[in-house]
């Protein structure tokens, strides 16, 4: 479901004397539908650069990255994000929204965004909030003055909403305690079942092996180490 | 309508002031229910460009090709002066920056919004009241408003009632110049939400012009970047901002203020 072959990335710096930094070289991995592929690797070493890429949020330098048969480095914007739409959920670790828009909006959106009549989505979207122990008093309010923990858990819900057949997840156990973090780990073994190929990455050692089913080391794909 | 055409098509859109470009070469696709945006400083051409795309301002050279309900896609630089004006009154929307420039201040707010309707033929005034009233709603102006003018509005009433006029006729596509502009910051998100809103409901496309690129991060689609008349950069909005190509967008993003 997800494949990125040979792919490496480099930042130009225009303003800074064209400084060229390559970051990463020759990253290779494979995430079949059903399975969790972990990304590990010390801090810097290039895990939510590569994630970013699979998301198409980063240009790769070279290489492949297939989502759902979609070459995302090759892809058109409107290609992107009909494959966004439909194929490839993210679960971000910061929550950018319109101001003002009420938390079961934002995380009926997705379905929304599919053409699910609005009744069904906000069923939906509070089926999910409920289970992720959002407060109903919150539900009205726009989650921009909610705790970290709040919107960890929105983003999650959002990111849960429609049931994408592959999905990228950033730290989706941090800043939550334990009840709420068994919550996350069944929805990820749910949608596991139902065949979703789930890239992720989890500093959360417990979460990881619960999970994951390998763990890929990116800093193997480090341009000094190829060299 | 077919959502694998694209909605508009700009080929090769130039524009000189004397020696001085206005724009220079641009062309995009744009589909159905896509919203672009085009950023830049002041003086980067995408006014200018703005202009020329919404028959505001006769470009040089190149084509801007719409496709039309009734004949498919169609150059709108060569069709005759009622044809374009037509146009302008059913399927394209364009809202001003200054909401005193794209309304008529000495008409009542229910004025404002039904004179679009009467000029694509509505005749009935207990119904043109009824959709007129149901605009106001839906940009969030009390209905009993409805006979006060404009000029008693706030900036922030103003600009949703600009809205409301521009998109009661049900256009499918919107220029929008600095929609957000000059407004408070608890107003704009409000716009924000009612741009994103109708955007989706209406199944509308849209060509945004700012310069404030938290807006374009949540409203837009894609993004193109405009210097000297120039488009520099392109693609989705949130690639071109996070991993900016272009020694200029890279300026532009490190320049913002972070909260």
């Amino acid at each position: 479901m997800i494949r990125v072959q040979d792919v490496s990335k480099t930042f130009t710096l225009h303003n800074q004397g064209g400084a060229v930094i390559r970051v990463m070289e020759g990253a290779m991995l494979q995430v079949a539908p059903g399975e969790c592929v972990a990304l590990t690797g010390p801090s810097g070493a290039g895990k939510s650069t590569l994630m970013r890429m699979v998301y198409g949020n980063y240009l790769a330098a070279s290489g492949v990255i297939e989502v759902g048969g979609v070459d995302v480095t090759r892809a058109t914007p409107r290609e992107i994000l009909a494959l966004r739409r439909h194929t490839l959920g993210h679960v971000s670790q910061f929550l950018r929204v319109v101001p003002r828009v009420p938390t079961l909006d934002v995380v009926a959106e997705p379905l929304r965004a599919l053409g699910t009549p609005a009744e069904a989505a906000h069923a939906a979207a509070a089926a999910l909030l409920r289970r992720l122990n959002v407060p109903e008093a919150l539900w009205r309010l726009s989650p921009t003055t909610f705790s970290g923990g709040e919107q960890q858990r929105v983003n999650i819900a959002r990111g849960f909403a429609h049931p994408y057949p592959a999905l990228l997840l950033d730290e989706p156990t941090a800043s939550l305690d334990a009840a709420n973090r068994a919550v996350v780990l069944d929805l990820i073994d749910e949608a596991k079942t139902r065949g979703a190929a789930i890239l992720g990455i989890f500093h959360d050692e417990g979460a990881r092996n619960r999970v994951c089913d390998r763990c890929v080391d990116v800093a193997a794909f480090c341009p000094g180490r190829a060299a | 309508m077919n959502s694998d055409r694209a909605l508009l098509s700009v080929r090769g859109l130039t524009k000189r002031y004397g020696a001085h470009v206005g724009c220079a070469d641009v062309a995009f696709d744009l589909y159905p229910g896509e919203v672009m945006g085009i950023v830049g400083e002041s003086g980067s051409g995408k006014s200018t460009l703005l202009g020329c795309m919404a028959g505001h301002l006769a470009p040089d050279s190149g084509q801007v090709i719409f496709d039309t309900r009734a004949a498919g896609p169609r150059d709108i630089l060569t069709m005759s002066e009622p044809e374009r004006r037509m146009l302008t009154r059913t399927d394209w929307a364009f809202v001003h920056q200054h909401a005193r420039d794209g309304l008529r201040m000495g008409v009542s707010a229910g004025g404002n919004v039904g004179e679009r309707l009467m000029a694509v033929g509505a005749r009935n005034y207990g119904a043109i009241r009824a959709r007129v009233a149901d605009w106001l709603e839906r940009v969030e102006i009390d209905a009993g408003r409805i006979d006060d003018r404009p000029a008693t509005f706030s900036g922030g009433m103003q600009q949703r009632l600009q809205i409301a006029r521009n998109l009661v006729t049900g256009p499918r596509l919107a220029f929008m110049d600095e929609p957000t502009g000059g407004l408070d910051v608890s107003v704009q998100a409000r716009l924000l939400d009612l741009l994103r809103g109708l955007v989706r409901d209406m199944g509308l496309s849209a060509v945004i012009v700012t310069h404030d690129l938290a807006v374009v991060r949540l409203l837009a689609d894609r993004l193109m970047v405009m210097k000297s008349g120039r488009v520099v950069e392109t693609g989705l909005t949130d690639q071109v901002l996070d991993d900016p190509q272009h020694g200029y967008t890279q300026l532009l993003v490190s320049s913002v203020l972070q909260v």
